[in-house]
């Protein structure tokens, strides 16, 4: 066992942050994950090392309401690369007032799957 | 918008809760559930909920709901929670002053000043962020230096960016958010300083707020110098040495026009020094009962108004026992009093509450002063625990059972983290 063959990460699941070893055999293929405390950080860690994907939270216009802008998340994470991407697209949207917790504000951002969704009610 | 507006404010409630943030939100429900009646939130802000709107980010929630919300998503349940149960949510309302017979003078948008009374009062009041005149950055005073959780509001409630290019000082939880938090808005952010030889925020956000965006961290770097007539026009930054002093010969400038400090946060305690409760030195917030009861009778307190906690869940399940204690202490079901003192030893800057009784499970919260690994925990000599890593800049929460103080006969217990 080389040590090339172990990446290590620090799963974000919860604050506990644990600190994990993906170990891969001579065809790349994961044979382990090490180091979490709960199947969380065990998906996690393949996940990470496979396709790291991230939930993005940011905010959007809002007019008619008492304030400007309208905290928003992804349904799902969204490609680690494909962050700064959804941000920028969310910068100029702007909805109109009421929304609601939950509401869909847009669909299917950057062809990621995800739709963009209101994290409060606000009006 | 949510915004409760008590309908008509009576002269006298069973309880009341000075604060309708996290805290505030939770001791209302705890108060509730004890069978307290009338209960009143009061807040100064246009809604309450506190500094969660403002947090967009997720994490929170993973204890209290069991699912990985944001900061308005946790705010709004609790909320509609609060709203549910009938509890009366007073905002644009300051409490001036609470006396020791538990009246409070309100200073009400709508009304003017009003004076109410309480069977039992909670304090909630949070804590406020540690400014530039805490550190004495030397420079010039310009525009663009702000705290991080100033930046964080007016970004996200009001979509105002404080400026182009910026310097983080302090690596605690809201100056990582914030990194992150004005890349994303097109903000480039050169760097986050960190005067001591290891980061203070949590290493989830180490790595999902700095490394996913490049962004470097300097530990054991401070910021020097402020530079800039109007506006920041740079900052001198520069390695310390063992005393914390910059070492000169090794510092350099750094363009920017926005400094933003995460230097730590200090218990809002005005209120409860005026009332005359008891303030620990080492926290700056009340001593507390294992009931959260301060010093004065039937005044409890909850939330980072006691000890700044790295989670608002804990500030949640924290001030939901300040709550259920102060609906105990108004229906007349007050448990006995605690009858062990706990006290801070060997590499432990506080402990929370101070007292515990041999009768009943308790939750410790603690915080060490220095990083050490492979240590335990020790109780006096009734209960041991090993962890394998303790942290300044993570609490350390753990429960005590009775049947471990069953044959202990003292009234002090000293708490240690040695090695192991
Ligand atoms: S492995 Fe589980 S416990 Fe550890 S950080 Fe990940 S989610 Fe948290």
């Amino acid at each position: 066992m080389t040590d090339d063959r172990i990446s290590h990460y620090l799963c974000i699941g919860c604050p506990l942050g644990c600190r994990l070893e993906v170990e891969e055999d001579a065809r790349d293929t994961i044979v382990e994950v090490r180091g979490w405390s709960c199947k969380k950080g065990e998906r996690y860690g393949r996940q990470e090392h496979t396709d790291p994907r991230r939930m993005v939270t940011t905010t959007v216009g809002i007019e008619g309401a008492a304030l400007a802008r309208l905290p928003v998340k992804t349904s799902q994470p969204v490609p680690k690369g494909q962050v700064t991407e959804v941000c920028r697209l969310l910068r100029t949207l702007k909805v109109s007032a009421p929304v609601r917790m939950g509401d869909v504000v847009l669909a299917d951002i950057a062809g990621s799957g995800a739709d963009v969704v209101a994290t409060r009610d606000l009006s | 918008m949510i915004t409760g507006q008590a309908t008509q404010l009576k002269g006298r409630y069973d309880v009341v809760v000075a604060g309708g943030g996290p805290a505030g939100l939770a001791a209302a429900l705890g108060a509730r559930e004890q069978g307290a009646q009338r209960i009143l939130v009061v807040d100064r802000e246009r809604e309450a909920g506190g500094i969660l709107w403002q947090c967009i980010h997720a994490g929170f929630g993973l204890h209290h709901f069991k699912e990985e919300l944001t900061g308005p998503e946790y705010a709004q349940r609790y909320l509609e929670q609060v709203l549910e149960k009938e509890i009366d949510v007073l905002t644009d309302t300051f409490v001036a002053d609470i006396d020791r017979d538990r009246r409070l003078k309100l200073m009400t948008g709508r009304e003017g000043i009003r004076v109410i009374e309480a069977n039992a009062v909670v304090l909630a009041m949070g804590a406020r962020e540690r400014t530039r005149g805490a550190v004495r950055i030397p420079g010039t005073r310009p525009a663009g230096v702000m705290t991080a959780g100033f930046a964080q509001k007016v970004v996200n409630l009001h979509g105002y960016l404080p400026g182009r290019r910026a310097v983080i000082l302090g690596s605690g939880d809201i100056g990582l958010i914030m990194a992150r938090r004005l890349t994303l808005e097109g903000i480039e952010v050169a760097g986050v300083f960190e005067i001591m030889p290891h980061a203070n925020g949590l290493s989830r956000n180490i790595v999902q707020c700095l490394h996913d965006f490049d962004i470097p961290l300097y530990l054991s770097h401070t910021v020097a110098e402020i530079h800039g007539r109007e506006r920041v026009e740079k900052v001198t930054v520069a390695p310390v040495d063992a005393q914390m002093r910059p070492i000169p010969g090794k510092a350099w400038d750094i363009d920017c026009d926005t400094l933003l400090l995460s230097i730590g946060l200090i218990p809002e305690n005005e209120l409860s020094r005026q009332l005359g409760v008891r303030l620990d030195p080492v926290t700056n917030g009340p001593i507390v009962s294992s009931g959260m009861e301060t010093t004065m009778d039937g005044v409890f307190a909850g939330g980072n108004v006691v000890h700044i906690h790295d989670l608002v869940d804990f500030v949640s399940q924290e001030s939901l026992l300040a709550g259920r204690n102060a609906g105990l202490y108004v229906t007349g079901n007050r448990p006995p009093t605690d009858n062990i003192r706990l006290s801070p030893g060997e590499n432990v800057a506080y402990c929370v509450p101070h007292t515990i009784s041999s009768e009943r499970p308790h939750t410790i919260y603690l915080r060490v002063r220095r990083p050490m690994e492979k240590c335990s925990i020790r109780f006096g000599t009734v209960l041991e625990k090993k962890l394998s890593y303790v942290f300044p800049a993570e609490m350390v929460t753990l429960t005590v059972q009775p049947k471990f103080l069953e044959n202990f006969h003292g009234d002090a217990l000293s708490v240690d983290v040695v090695a192991r």
